[in-house]
């Protein structure tokens, strides 16, 4: 788009451009809606130089589908199946995060076996979602490959999910006070066997990327943010790891039985897109850990607290929160003491991490933009909600 | 501190009296009980330092669970914000969360609550403010958190509330066109509709 | 290689291999009805277009994958709008998404055929009561088939392709082609 420096005989006035080298005009490029690269319905408005990215502006809302306020008319129990449907690569995850939180306000404590169940089924849910952003971000970056090795493992994942829970996404199998019911008796077995075979599946995956050099050019150095300003936008999860903070919920406070287990939490260093991606492959490792502790804690016992039914926790406000795959999804609840919430909000982390996109990409090309963006893994059911 | 049912004697029909015959509606269980307050060592620490440091801007400390919750009138909000941050004793540099609540009863409140979260201290607070439903404008927060820039949009978006100085206060999740703050309470839901 | 009764040449360097028809009993013409003829080289190569709208955009990957693998029934996804020929609306669709999902369609050429993946695209589903979703797909572009489900199985999607090449098929024969 260059604009010609020698006059033309067009007009009557001929206007003499000052700078006799060509100059150039930005071009706004628009992705989305509907574009692959951007994991589900999220726009981008682009003003490029060349590729040279010089402004980008997010929109956000064609997957706003007003969950809060249907959750303000449903019964605690109901909500539930709201939640699957928030972050839907991490149904179980969003499941403990309301359960949790009516569970505080209740002051309502989940016999030991049933906080077990839902560690484990909260990991495997972490290692499947971690599965297919390994598969989706290799794509943004050309290698289609681990994608189609990723969703065979997470496959069997799913396999294992309907084995216990009886639907391979929207489980609604954790409840206030336990979970539906107890695992099936192979379970045990199965999963100690599914977890020998993630861990052969993972190291695939990083055998497959880590060492190629087209992926550490296209990773290491871009997108680079500090920790002051990853707490500044107030991002979490394993973009903010990746910068060096070193905040987890599993830790900090800890939730659930997290306190007995002993795992590690992977933090970064340089805060580019290498970092926010391997950090997840080591978190992928360490969730194999972590579910084969909980494995070897599991007792036989009950799976539900001797609670009403119908759930109707005491008058206040609560704001629970959990370590999701993506970061620290929240829920803060005002009761008033009835069978359902006077308000509910979400803190949602996938949309915390997209408001950084802009201090992330600018300078960069467009192709790092779609890489960029596959780092920060964001799901639009929760960035919308 | 929020909810005006705590009191809530008048629903047994025994002692019914003049309270069930001012208000139509009978609720059916017996007595709205509180939850339990117990907060954690360094809240308590906070629920204490939090007056002594904040003398000057008439806020209100109460407990929310596990929460230390402090209640700001609404011109100090920046100032006290700036101070939170700021200040080394509280070092509060991540928001977690803003969100709004819409009080119906007893007058129309929006209250506008920020969730603080400390990375150096770990320790966590809730900060509200209350604001009239006729006018709900409030001072914006981006300049101390920039996290506060899209949650400040999307109360605008569903709640109608003003955030004087965001830099740049458009529609976020509903569509330009949308008509009212579909947040609010007196908000029906909807029913089915030809589209 | 040697088939009883029929002689084939096998492909030696540039040349090709003998086509069966050209030696055995098969006639070398065929006479079928264009429409059905045309309808079967359709139904036997549908490109849908990727386009995930939410939960269900899970569940349709997952379709795609080795472990499913829609390709043997020659269903390849394909990205742009202006090649393919089915549109697969997996998810809610909420009022700010159905003027581009309506662009969509009309991007595409015809003929051109609308899954509908999942409740809330066939009704609205979980998100019936919402002030800001649409009740159904179905009051912006025509849908073919509806899949029920939320979401649902890889199995049902693919149940809604065999049934959309059916439809295709059945159609032709019946004379409704566009």
């Amino acid at each position: 788009m260059t604009e010609n420096a020698a006059p033309t005989n067009m007009g009557s006035t001929i206007t003499q451009v000052p700078n006799p080298e060509p100059g150039t005009v930005d071009m706004m490029v628009n992705m989305g809606p509907q574009h692959p690269a951007t994991h589900g319905v999220f726009r981008m408005e682009l003003r490029v130089d060349g590729e040279q990215i010089q402004d980008l502006v997010p929109h956000i809302g064609y997957l706003h589908r007003g969950s809060e306020k249907l959750c303000e008319h449903e019964l605690y129990s109901q909500i539930i199946t709201l939640f699957d449907r928030l972050d839907y690569v991490s149904n179980f995850n969003n499941e403990l995060v309301i359960v949790s939180a009516v569970e505080k306000l209740m002051d309502v404590a989940p016999p030991p076996r049933a906080e077990l169940i839902r560690i484990i089924m909260c990991e495997f849910n972490r290692i499947a979602s971690h599965l297919l952003f390994y598969g989706t971000f290799a794509i943004d970056m050309g290698a289609i490959t681990p994608l189609l090795y990723n969703f065979r493992d997470r496959e069997k994942i799913q396999a294992l999910f309907e084995s216990v829970s009886g639907a391979r996404m929207m489980h609604n199998y954790f409840r206030v006070g336990g979970v539906k019911e107890d695992v099936p008796d192979d379970f045990e077995s199965r999963s100690l066997a599914l977890c020998n075979e993630l861990e052969h599946g993972i190291d695939e995956t990083d055998r497959l990327l880590t060492g190629n050099e087209i992926f550490l050019e296209r990773t290491s150095g871009i997108g680079v943010i500090s920790g002051e300003d990853a707490l500044d936008w107030g991002l979490s999860g394993s973009v903010l790891r990746a910068s060096g903070v070193s905040y987890d919920v599993r830790v900090d406070e800890p939730y659930s039985r997290y306190d007995e287990l002993d795992f590690g939490i992977p933090v970064g260093s340089a805060g580019d897109c290498w970092d926010r991606f391997y950090i997840r492959i080591l978190e992928a490792r360490e969730s194999v850990s972590i579910i084969r502790q909980a494995i070897a804690l599991m007792e036989p016992g009950d799976t539900m607290a001797k609670i009403r039914r119908i759930a109707r926790p005491p008058a206040g406000e609560v704001y629970a929160h959990c370590e999701n795959p993506r970061g620290d999804l929240g829920v803060y609840i005002v009761s008033e003491g009835g069978e359902r919430p006077y308000r509910l909000k979400i803190r949602p982390p996938s949309f915390c991490n997209l408001q950084a996109l802009r201090d992330l990409t600018v300078g960069h090309y467009i192709a790092d933009a779609v890489v960029i963006l596959g780092t920060l893994d964001i799901v639009l059911g929760e960035v919308d909600r | 501190m929020t909810s005006q049912g705590s009191s809530g004697g008048g629903n047994n029909p025994s002692n019914s009296g003049a309270k069930s015959t001012s208000s139509p509606v009978k609720r059916r269980e017996p007595q709205v009980q509180r939850a339990a307050v117990a907060l954690p060592p360094e809240g308590l620490v906070l629920a204490e330092r939090l007056p002594e440091r904040l003398a000057t801007h008439k806020i209100e400390v109460g407990a929310a669970i596990d929460e230390v919750v402090c209640r700001v009138p609404a011109d100090h909000l920046v100032d006290v914000c700036r101070q939170l941050k700021d200040d080394p004793t509280f070092g509060f540099d991540y928001l977690r969360l803003l969100t709004v609540v819409d009080y119906v009863d007893p007058d129309g409140e929006f209250e506008v609550v920020y969730h603080l979260y400390s990375m150096k201290h770990r320790h966590k607070m809730m900060v509200k403010i209350r604001l009239p439903e006729r006018r709900p404008s409030i001072s914006s927060v981006t300049g101390i958190w920039r996290g506060a820039d899209w949650y400040e949009r999307e109360m605008h978006d569903l709640f109608g509330v003003e955030f004087e100085g965001h830099p740049n206060l458009v529609p976020l999740v509903l569509p330009e066109d949308f008509d009212g703050f579909p947040g609010r309470k007196n908000y029906p839901l909807n029913d089915y509709e030809e589209w | 290689m040697a088939i009883e009764g029929m002689e084939i040449i096998e492909g030696k360097g540039n040349t090709p291999a003998q086509s069966p028809f050209q030696r055995s009993g098969v006639p070398g013409v065929i006479t079928a009805n264009a429409d059905q003829l045309v309808a079967l080289a359709r139904k036997s190569s549908m490109w849908p277009l990727t386009f995930g709208l939410a939960c269900c955009a899970i569940e349709m990957i997952s379709t795609y994958m080795p472990h499913h693998d829609v390709d043997r029934f020659g269903i390849v996804t394909w990205p742009s709008p202006r090649q393919s020929d089915v549109m697969i609306v997996a998810g809610t669709v909420v009022k700010k998404m159905a003027e581009p999902i309506k662009l969509l369609y009309e991007q595409m050429p015809d003929p051109k055929w609308v899954i509908a993946m999942g409740s809330c695209a066939t009704n609205g589903g979980p998100y019936y009561r919402s002030y800001s979703v649409v009740m159904g797909v179905d009051h912006l572009i025509p849908v073919d088939m509806y899949v029920p489900g939320c979401p649902p199985r890889p199995e049902a999607l693919m149940d809604a392709f065999l049934k959309l090449q059916d439809k295709i098929k059945l159609d032709a024969r019946e004379g409704k082609v566009d």
